[in-house]
């Protein structure tokens, strides 16, 4: 465990009489890409933002890079290096994709009290933003508004600005929700070419893709990790299968 | 300067400019026509600009929408006020400390008021300015209610002298632009991409690792103190403070200033005060020339165009005059 960048331990949430997180231990290895399954209901979300600082546990310790960030504010974690993406597609949904990207570079640069210095025409900002969009391959959208992008083009825009950020773990919720075939291969290659540049804890749904990227799994069922080990041995675990992939193969995903 | 020149190529940049080069002119024009009432008026006008273009940078381009902003008009007046009952008459020394009351009280109410959300923080900006005011109506030693006459303009010796009507027009009309010219360079920088961010989506802009609070709450206290200068300007215009300065009205008349001018629109609250003031000026006579007494009731008309543009033109005036130049939640 010594080489783990993320360290769960018995994180525990509650809303009322529903226990979201269940005394939940996790680890995350540098590195890696580690995806996170379980069914609707599991509390891969809530998990998430707890993670990111969007939701207090009620119980349990948080550990990221040897820090404990249990109580740290979602802004201070990111500068610690835990940027995250949203399942429901979160933009500004006014500014223009380029403006998207700049504000997460300009958030990585440090604080922004700097008032006079027109922030569009800044280089340091707009040149690494253009990188970004370029390598989710957005480069041509750079101008257009958020609002005016598609969904699957808004879904790059995200896993643009939380690269942007150049976070050493990346936490990606559903990145390939609501997209069509087409926008989820362009994602799942994306997302490979990331592979062992970005620690990634990947939350999604499409099993094709979570066996084809993973280097390790974690199953969630009713807030509690049943499962852990490498996509062969999820494969193999007879307790996953009866609790999830065989629920997933009868609707022709796994 | 180069986006300056661009953005004086747009029919927006030609009225903005050709509407500061009429204001420029305004003390010459009344003067030739002997219209001193058109100065004084053209005064306020300039004076309510400034505080409605400070109310602007956290309504408009923060998306917080503070139901106290008179406060200010009423915290930098009673500081001229009281500072000149007392015979002090030094704009050095009333300016400044004005200023800073302004600035600490804003940190304030803004430390506490901004960490709640909509309905609330209309609530909480409006119980701390009516807090203020009675304490203004409680402030017997400086007429209470009936406020405080303030025997001359603040002096600064040597430099400028604030009597001359004129003169004190152009040095409104200076700081108008001072202020246009420093909002212009804030909501473009870095800090003000983060507050037009936070408005637009707050929880995003947490998650790209903005603590948006901050940001807020410098905004607050800039807001609040370009709201205070506007409040020492008018209480030299009036030569007259009292509570009624600061009044819910008064912070409700700002933003129907702000919202029929054009939120997030840098000269947007120009254009919403002269609308206002022109408005009023010429509805008045108007109704009484139907039925005498009734011109008080403009408001009357006033108010289902107010309804009007919030229904059929959202950026208010300044929408009228064309896309903004750049998309993202307001335009420079």
């Amino acid at each position: 465990m010594a080489e783990a960048l993320l360290t769960v331990d018995g994180l525990t949430k509650r809303f009322g009489g529903i226990v979201a997180t269940d005394h939940l231990d996790l680890a995350v290895n540098e590195g890696e890409v580690h995806a996170l399954i379980g069914p609707n209901g599991a509390g891969k979300t809530t998990l998430i933002a707890q993670l990111s600082g969007f939701l207090r546990p009620d119980a349990g310790h948080i550990l990221f890079d040897g820090h404990d960030i249990t109580r740290l504010p979602a802004p201070a974690r990111v500068h610690l290096g835990l940027a995250r993406s949203f399942q429901i597609t979160s933009v500004l949904r006014e500014f223009s994709a380029l403006d998207n990207v700049a504000l997460a570079v300009q958030a990585r640069q440090g604080h922004s009290f700097r008032f006079w210095a027109p922030a569009r025409a800044d280089r340091s900002l707009r040149e690494p933003a253009m990188k970004a969009l370029d390598s989710v391959g957005l480069a041509d959208r750079a101008d257009s508004a958020a609002a005016d992008l598609s969904h699957g083009e808004r879904r790059q825009l995200e896993v643009a600005m939380a690269l942007a950020s150049e976070p050493r773990l990346l936490l990606l919720d559903e990145p390939m929700a609501g997209m069509g075939l087409e926008e989820s291969a362009r994602m799942v290659s994306l997302l490979r070419s990331l592979k062992g540049r970005r620690t990634l804890l990947l939350v999604e749904h499409d099993m094709d893709a979570v066996f084809a990227l993973a280097d390790r799994i974690t199953v969630l069922v009713y807030g509690r990790a049943i499962a852990s080990g490498t996509p062969e041995e999820i494969r193999a675990s007879a307790e996953v299968r009866q609790a999830y992939l065989g629920e997933a193969s009868a609707v022709g995903a796994a | 300067m180069k986006d300056l020149l661009t953005a004086l190529r747009t029919p927006r940049g030609i009225v903005v400019a050709a509407l500061l080069v009429l204001l420029g002119v305004l003390p010459l024009l009344t003067q030739a026509f002997d219209q001193r009432y058109v100065l004084s008026i053209g005064t306020r006008v300039v004076i309510w600009s400034i505080a409605a273009m400070s109310l602007n940078l956290i309504l408009g381009y923060g998306g917080l929408v503070s139901f106290g902003h008179a406060v200010f008009f009423g915290i930098g007046g009673y500081t001229v006020g009281i500072l000149a009952h007392h015979d002090v008459f030094s704009g050095w020394i009333q300016w400044p400390l004005g200023l800073l009351v302004c600035a600490l009280w804003a940190a304030a109410v803004g430390a506490l008021s901004l960490r709640t959300r909509g309905l609330y923080f209309i609530m909480i900006t409006l119980a701390f300015a009516q807090l203020v005011f009675y304490v203004g109506v409680g402030l017997e030693a400086y007429g209470g209610d009936d406020g405080l006459n303030i025997a001359r303009r603040s002096v600064f010796s040597g430099l400028i002298d604030l009597r001359h009507r004129p003169t004190f027009y152009w040095l409104c009309y200076a700081l108008l632009l001072a202020t246009t010219f420093g909002l212009w360079r804030i909501v473009n920088s870095r800090f003000g991409m983060v507050l037009r961010g936070a408005k637009s989506n707050e929880t995003r802009m947490l998650a790209l690792g903005f603590p948006v609070f901050r940001y807020r709450l410098t905004a607050f206290v800039i807001s609040g103190t370009l709201g205070g200068l506007s409040g020492l300007l008018l209480a030299n215009h009036d030569a007259y403070i009292s509570p009624s300065m600061m009044s819910w009205v008064k912070s409700g008349d700002l933003i129907v200033i702000v919202v029929l001018g054009g939120m997030g629109s840098l000269t947007g609250p120009i254009f919403g005060a002269i609308a206002f003031f022109v408005l009023e000026e010429s509805l008045k006579p108007l109704i009484d020339l139907g039925r005498k007494g009734w011109g008080e009731y403009w408001q009357i008309v006033f108010g289902p165009l107010l309804i009007l543009v919030a229904l059929y033109a959202r950026g208010g005036i300044d929408s009228l005059l064309g896309r903004p130049p750049r998309s993202g939640g307001g335009h420079g």
